[in-house]
């Protein structure tokens, strides 16, 4: 029992230590270690956790029928808690970030709410995880008060969160209405023998999924994504992109395969899945068309992670297990690849002062370790070999394919070229064109320089030794089938 | 367990390559042995390869296989046959000798051979791969670096846009044949990516018919096949040299290699339903490819115009589903590689000392830069398909291919009329006049004849290591088309296996 | 000393390129050496050549000293030689022809070392064409003659003279000349290309000796047509690509351009011996391949021919440049050639056919000698006087008599006189052909008289008439290296006038088994 929640309650205690060396140390210098802290403690947490708390077959609800030990829920807690470190080590040199301990707290807080979200089986924990993800990320999204576009940025997204929470939270009382039970998995059988309107059961899906919607900006969900990614500070944006979205997905398959299981067949619930099939096809597409069109780089990348996740989406709209397989796979290789990007835009934009695509010409003049680390993250984001990008794009257009839905499989692969172009466009500018600046060389602290290390490599890995990662993803899956 | 040569030679580019981006990079010099000595290394051992192939024996040699994603039949095997040893030893020459032209590159040779290498890596491991992921891992591999090397290094006036419009294409191309290949993978039935298991998969006609076109068409657009092949001539006239070199003499033929061995050895009765859509392309190709090159001003113009001529060339040769069709494609594809290689070395070299390319502008070359003008002669001669050069051995095949291949035992789904096979081998022969005349045309006009009064003095003579490129790849050119039996039974080994597929003869 | 009895055709085959190789190692600045060296390692196939004569069996039939070695077996093409009395004769010519344009050459100072290596790989280029027995290989060395003597025109061809083209564009004559030549003659022989694969696809081989016996003896259909159909087809192709070679009126249009602009030695090696290589083709391929194509358009080829024979003759008279007059005169005399070969394709199997090409194959070694000779001597005048227009000639034989003599002498063998080369063989060919073509025959006559017009007028305007003052101290007499080029082909010409035995007999015994 406690060690299925024994993440969650490390990280409790490192988010506790981190409050107790705020107080202690005083000096802001001495501060900036407390990133240090972090993302030592989170790599700890990850250690024991994979040491001593891996699920052994399938432990059946916990706690009180609130969590499931399982897999799933173990790969996604895994990949927030490392979104986490990685963000506090780029966080360090962020001016408004780096120096206070509040910043970790809340984010190691919101760590702590994704943790729970992904292995959430009740909906009235899946709520509490979710606003205890969200909470944090809103103020994280404003943290830099002094400017003004990070306080919109904050403001949206608490506006929008808290629209569609509620939103959600009505959908959530509704299945309850209808099925008598809270619990996910009892929430099927609920449904069955409640033998309700199918309409009544699609209307409150339908709230739910403006919930989960937004929090893996699917379309027409996603309103809030360039403004809030383009104001918050980077830093915070990667965690956003990455660590948030996953939890979300988390929550999209385990709800999704788990209360509708009949998403793949016939009746209600195969309208569901087509209704989400055309939603990944809007969201990939949107999210493309508009990022060619983008001079910002956050808003492009911001668009990007739109798109890429329509392409996720991809995997779930296939619910087989071969799909949700591919789903997670593209997650953990999404975290390393975007978390990499914005690292980059996060180190580049301190150093040049703008996040303009322009601002990047001639960076592989000034620092030709970066420039490297941008092509990494780009390619993979493009879906080029030997990144992970190229694997998870090919397995999950390969699961539509299986499922029969080959014209979502189209849609991904005309999507997939049109990214092409813009990240190639990017890469250009790092790489061809001249800058006035070019011959000064940017220097990278040595968090960054870790945290990239740790990226570039991941992805590479990914990319080319997959088959132990697939192994995760599997492993994930199968909880569910 | 067996010395991995194949892998050794896959990824030792792209080891070297990423080697060489942890040197500073100011240490231009050693930059270059470096890369030199890894692109010397790579050519050796696939000299070894090719001679160690024993052709008796045929089938599958230096075979490589280990589990790379078991739970999906993804695996990572490697091998080579008759049809793909010439070509592994085609990119190790391209490779070595695009490294000696290359020497003069002085803004960021490190990141240059670095990608080049990775590009190189690309390559190898397509031509030798036996699992159909694994083909497309490397397939995509090598068509991305081509964008940075030649948006960077290239021409300035299009580099931009060829390098865009280039690699759009050849993604697109790849992409549509990876949906006919994912669908191959689901259809099969057997949960593997194995090429030759899935060779013995016996896929429904119905299957084949969509299939087909996918994957033979994505992988023909890199051949450079009508109507695809636009992103070819601007390419090419865009890439820096090597990269010229690199693209028409090997990427094209990878092309064109994936075709065949994913498209016809795959799905054989999808091929033979298609192939007269393909053949007249390829005529198109042909035929067009040498009238467009006839009246190009610039000079790597008219030679990328070639190319999409030989190519098609190539693409002739596979169409006709005949034996001595197919045995001329894989000929062609070798020397076309090699004269290319050459063809763009030598332009390479005068650009860089003229300053120009444009055909009216040049003249009397030869008397500065003989060794240029001699070796791009004998380019010329095999490009005009000059008996006593691979050239002649190569194309010669093909047509007695198209000529028979009306009556081939393979050809079991056309019924033309007996006339047409033979009336398009002599519109095909047509190609071979016009090739003749544009060759000549240009040898005149930038060789020889009246050096305009602005290059005197500047054209300097190449240098000891662009000798040694130019006249290592002349002379395969000439040892080929006077010993043909230097590579053709090996070709024909490779052809063996093919038409074993195809049921027969 | 085995390898050499038992591979005696490579090693004359082969020699020049060897000797070529040689050369090319040598410094490019030592002329002198550079010549030196040319000039012996053309006497190498010479030597070698004459060894083949003197063991050559004249008594015995089909090919000699056959070699075969697997070449391009996917294809079934062997690299297949040997040689009969024909080829022998031709061998023979052209190995004496070469030393002694390279002899001519001497005077040629500008990259003199490319000069000669493009010269040796030339003389491999045409003794393979006599040699081969395999048409892969015929083709292969039929065309590979074409790209030396593209450039020996372009580069050491005449320095005067322009020519405009379409679109008014103006080059140089050697260029127009030597890429006329080099796209006439391929796409000519494109049909022959094309004709070869479809017999290498219907016959399933290349080999020449096997394709005379199964080739002749095909019947069926083949890609919807008739065997006869496509014969006559392969016929016409094979055909085309000959008569430009040869040439035939009216694919000669090439001929003089090339003639003239080439330098002089590559005039001697292209009248000499190039233009053979389509009777060759002729002889060796057409007529045992399509008999009876051949036998049922021989009346249009002979047309042809008595149309070389006639408007050559004309054209010659009415040209002012004496090298051009000659190279019309090799239009004459090839026609000739022609006649003899229409003649004997329509007789076969009779004693006229036997004799036409008797004649015909004499006609070729003949002209070979006199038109090289005629072509040497324009060049030695060309040399002193740098001109070769007829007009600014005038009674130089009291200043050069020694070179008038020459002149006389030669120009009489080209003629036809009784007592030299020139009239044997004609008079075979004539005799041959009149029983069977005698309309073309009574026609060519006209033609002959002609001949001797033009060759009469050549000479008055040079050697004859008042003294043109111009040359009156600034003429040189013939030298010492001109005099070791020429006189070996006269005293040839006179050998073969006054008994031609030695030649014709081994040329009538091969002549008589293949078609008598």
């Amino acid at each position: 029992m406690i060690l299925a929640v024994l993440p969650e309650l490390l990280l409790l205690v490192l988010a506790g230590l981190v409050l107790v060396f705020d107080m202690l140390w005083k000096d802001e210098a001495a501060k900036r270690n407390l990133g240090w802290l972090t993302a030592g403690g989170t790599l700890l947490i990850l250690l024991v956790s994979w040491g001593a708390a891996r699920p052994v077959g399938d432990p059946g609800p916990l706690w009180g029928g609130m969590i499931r030990h399982d897999w799933l829920g173990f790969v996604f807690k895994s990949i927030a808690i490392f979104g986490a470190g990685i963000t506090a080590l780029f966080a360090m040199d962020t001016e408004s970030l780096g120096k206070k301990g509040e910043f970790y707290i809340l984010l190691l807080t919101s760590t702590i709410g994704m943790a729970f979200m992904a292995s959430s089986a009740d909906l009235i924990m899946l709520f509490l995880a979710i606003e205890t993800t969200s909470i944090p990320l809103y103020v994280l999204a404003g943290f830099s008060k002094a400017d003004d576009k990070s306080t919109e940025a904050g403001f949206k997204y608490l506006l929008f969160g808290a629209m569609t929470s509620s939103v959600m939270l009505y959908g959530f009382s509704l299945l309850y209405g209808f099925a008598g039970t809270t619990d996910l998995y009892a929430l099927a059988q609920g449904l069955a023998s409640g033998a309700l309107a199918g309409p009544a059961v699609a209307v409150a899906g339908l709230m739910v999924l403006v919930g989960f919607g937004f929090k893996v900006s699917m379309v027409p969900f996603h309103f809030w994504t360039p403004d809030v990614y383009e104001g918050s500070p980077t830093p915070v944006t990667g965690f956003l992109s990455t660590a948030s979205k996953a939890a979300g997905f988390a929550v999209l398959i385990r709800f999704m395969l788990a209360a509708f299981p009949g998403v793949g067949g016939s009746g209600m619930e195969a309208t569901l899945g087509i209704m989400l099939a055309v939603f990944a096809a809007f969201t990939m597409t949107l999210g493309n068309t508009i990022a060619l069109v983008q001079n910002n780089i956050k808003r492009l990348l911001a668009y990007s992670s739109i798109a890429h996740a329509g392409y996720i989406l991809i995997g779930v709209v296939a619910a087989t297990k071969l799909g949700v397989t591919s789903a997670v796979f593209y997650l953990i290789a999404y975290l390393f690849t975007n978390l990499a990007a914005f690292g980059v835009v996060s180190i580049v934009g301190r150093a040049v002062g703008s996040d303009e695509v322009t601002a990047y010409s001639g960076l592989s003049r000034r620092s030709s370790g970066l420039s490297l680390a941008m092509l990494v993250a780009f390619l993979s984001l493009a879906g080029v070999p030997p990144l992970g990008g190229f694997v998870a794009k090919v397995w999950v257009f390969a699961a539509a394919m299986n499922a029969n839905m080959i014209w979502l499989a189209i849609v991904g692969v005309l999507n997939a070229i049109v990214g092409v172009y813009y990240y190639l466009i990017v890469l250009k500018y790092v790489y061809l064109y001249r800058s006035d600046d070019e011959d000064k060389a940017i220097k990278i602290s040595r968090p960054d320089a870790l945290a990239l290390g740790i990226l570039t490599l991941g992805i590479l890995l990914i990319g080319t030794i997959f088959a132990p990662w697939w192994g995760f993803a599997d492993a994930a899956a199968a909880a569910l089938f | 367990m067996a010395f991995p040569i194949l892998s050794i030679i896959v990824f030792t580019p792209l080891a070297a390559g990423l080697l060489l981006l942890l040197v500073p990079g100011e240490k231009q010099n050693e930059i270059r042995v470096a890369a030199l000595g890894a692109a010397a290394f790579t050519l050796l051992l696939s000299i070894f390869v090719y001679f160690g192939y024993d052709e008796g024996v045929g089938g599958y040699q230096f075979v490589e296989k280990y589990g790379w994603l078991p739970q999906l039949g993804v695996s990572y095997y490697v091998g080579v046959d008759g049809l793909n040893a010439p070509l592994v030893l085609l990119t190790g020459i391209v490779m070595f000798t695009g490294v000696l032209i290359s020497w003069k590159i002085d803004d960021r040779p490190r990141e240059f051979f670095a990608f080049l290498f990775i590009l190189a890596t690309g390559v190898f491991g397509v031509f030798v791969a036996l699992d159909l992921f694994m083909l497309f891992f490397f397939y995509e591999i090598a068509v991305f670096p081509m964008y940075l090397l030649i948006a960077i290094w290239g021409w300035k006036v299009t580099r931009e846009y060829a390098a865009m419009k280039l690699t759009l294409y050849l993604f697109i191309g790849s992409v549509i044949a990876l949906v006919g290949a994912l669908g191959m993978y689901f259809a099969s039935g057997l949960g593997t990516f194995d090429m030759i298991a899935l060779e013995q998969a016996n896929f429904s006609p119905g299957f084949q018919a969509w299939a087909f076109p996918m994957v033979f068409m994505g992988f023909a657009v890199l051949g450079g096949l009508f109507p695809f092949h636009n992103w070819s001539p601007v390419g090419h006239v865009a890439a820096p040299t090597a990269v010229s070199m690199f693209h028409a003499g090997v990427l094209m033929k990878l092309g064109a290699f994936a075709a065949l061995r994913v498209g016809m050895m795959l799905l054989p009765q999808g091929a033979q339903m298609w192939m007269p859509v393909v053949l007249f392309l390829a005529l198109i190709n042909v035929v067009y490819g040498a009238f467009i090159a006839m009246v190009q001003t610039d000079f790597k113009y008219v030679i990328g115009y070639s190319s999409v001529s030989h190519m098609g060339l190539v693409m002739f040769g596979l169409a006709s589903m005949s034996r001595t069709g197919f045995v001329g494609a894989g000929m062609q594809m070798f020397s076309h590689g090699v004269m290319t290689a050459l063809f763009f070395a030598a332009v390479g070299m005068v650009y860089d000392r003229a300053h120009t390319r444009e055909i009216p502008k040049l003249g009397g070359i030869a008397k500065n830069l003989p060794v240029v003008a001699v070796t791009f002669i004998i380019g010329g001669l095999v490009s005009m398909g000059m008996p006593g050069f691979s050239g002649f051995v190569a194309e010669f095949p093909i047509f007695m291919g198209v000529w028979g291949g009306g009556s081939s035992p393979i050809n079991t789904n056309w019924n033309f009329a007996a006339w047409v096979m033979p009336l398009i081998a002599i519109i095909a022969a047509i190609s071979i006049v016009v090739t003749a005349s544009y060759i000549i045309r240009i040898i005149r006009k930038v060789f020889f004849g009246e050096m305009p009064a602005e290059f005197e003095g500047h054209i300097t003579s190449i240098s000891a290591l662009d000798k040694v490129a130019l006249i290592f790849l002349a002379t395969i050119l000439i040892l080929l088309g006077i010993f043909p039996s230097l590579m053709v039974p090996m070709v024909e080994s490779g052809v063996e296996n093919v038409l074993r597929l195809f049921g027969g003869a | 000393m085995d390898f050499f009895t038992e591979h005696l055709l490579t090693a004359i085959l082969f020699s020049p390129v060897v000797a070529g190789l040689v050369l090319l190692f040598l410094p490019g600045e030592e002329k002198k050496l550079l010549r030196v060296a040319a000039f012996i390692g053309s006497l190498i196939p010479l030597a070698l050549s004459l060894i083949l004569w003197f063991r050559f069996d004249p008594t015995a039939t089909g090919f000699q000293f056959e070699e075969q070695a697997a070449w391009y077996e996917a294809i079934n093409s062997s690299f297949h030689l040997g040689v009969d009395g024909i080829s022998l004769a031709m061998i023979l010519l052209t190995a004496i022809l070469t030393p002694l344009a390279i002899l001519a050459s001497f005077g040629i100072s500008d990259r003199v070392k490319a000069y000669m290596i493009l010269f040796l790989f030339l003389e491999t280029g045409m003794l393979g064409v006599f040699m081969s027995l395999d048409l892969l290989i015929f083709f292969v060395f039929y065309e590979i003659g074409l790209v030396p003597m593209y450039f020996l025109i372009n580069q050491w061809g005449s320095a005067t003279g322009e020519r405009k083209l379409w679109g008014g564009m103006v080059v140089p004559a050697r260029t127009y000349a030597s890429f006329k030549f080099m796209v006439y003659t391929m796409g000519a022989s494109l049909g022959l290309l094309l004709a070869i694969q479809m017999i290498g696809v219907v016959s399933g081989t290349f080999d020449l000796p096997e394709l005379y016996r199964s080739w002749t003896s095909l019947s069926g259909t083949y890609f919807g047509l008739d065997i006869a159909q496509v014969k006559t087809i392969a016929f016409w192709a094979f055909t085309i690509a000959f008569a430009l070679k040869v040439p035939v009126w009216p694919f000669h249009t090439w001929l003089p351009d090339a003639h003239t602009e080439a330098p002089t030695a590559g005039s001697m090696i292209l009248a000499g011996v190039l233009l053979k290589l389509g009777a060759y083709g002729f002889i060796r391929l057409v007529l045992p391949l399509y008999p009876d194509q051949a036998k049922y358009f021989a009346g249009a080829i002979a047309f042809l021919a008595v149309m070389a024979i006639i408007f050559g003759a004309f054209a010659s008279y009415g040209q002012t440049d004496f090298k051009r007059l000659v190279a019309y005169s090799s239009v004459n005399h090839m026609g000739f050639v022609v006649l003899g070969i229409a003649a004997a394709a329509l007789s076969v199997g009779t004693e006229n056919a036997v004799i036409a090409m008797n004649g015909t194959v004499l006609q070729m070694f003949n002209h070979g000698l006199s038109a090289a000779g005629m072509f040497f001597l324009v060049g030695v005048l060309y040399d002193r006087t740098h001109t070769r227009d007829l007009t600014k000639y005038g009674g130089l034989f009291p200043l050069i008599p020694v070179y008038g003599g020459i002149l006389i002498f030669t120009s009489m063998a080209s003629l036809g006189l009784p007592g030299l080369n020139g009239f044997v063989s004609e008079f075979l060919v004539v005799r041959g052909a009149w029983p069977v073509l005698t309309l073309h025959t009574a026609l060519s006559m006209i033609g002959l008289l002609f001949t001797g017009a033009y060759i009469l007028k050549g000479i008055k305007s040079t050697l004859h008439g008042p003294v043109n003052k111009e040359w009156i101290g600034h003429l040189k007499e013939i030298d010492k290296r001109e005099l070791l080029v020429i006189v070996p082909l006269m005293a040839l010409m006179l050998w073969l006038g006054i008994w031609p035995g030695w030649l014709l007999g081994v040329i009538n015994h091969t002549v008589t088994a293949l078609f008598g």
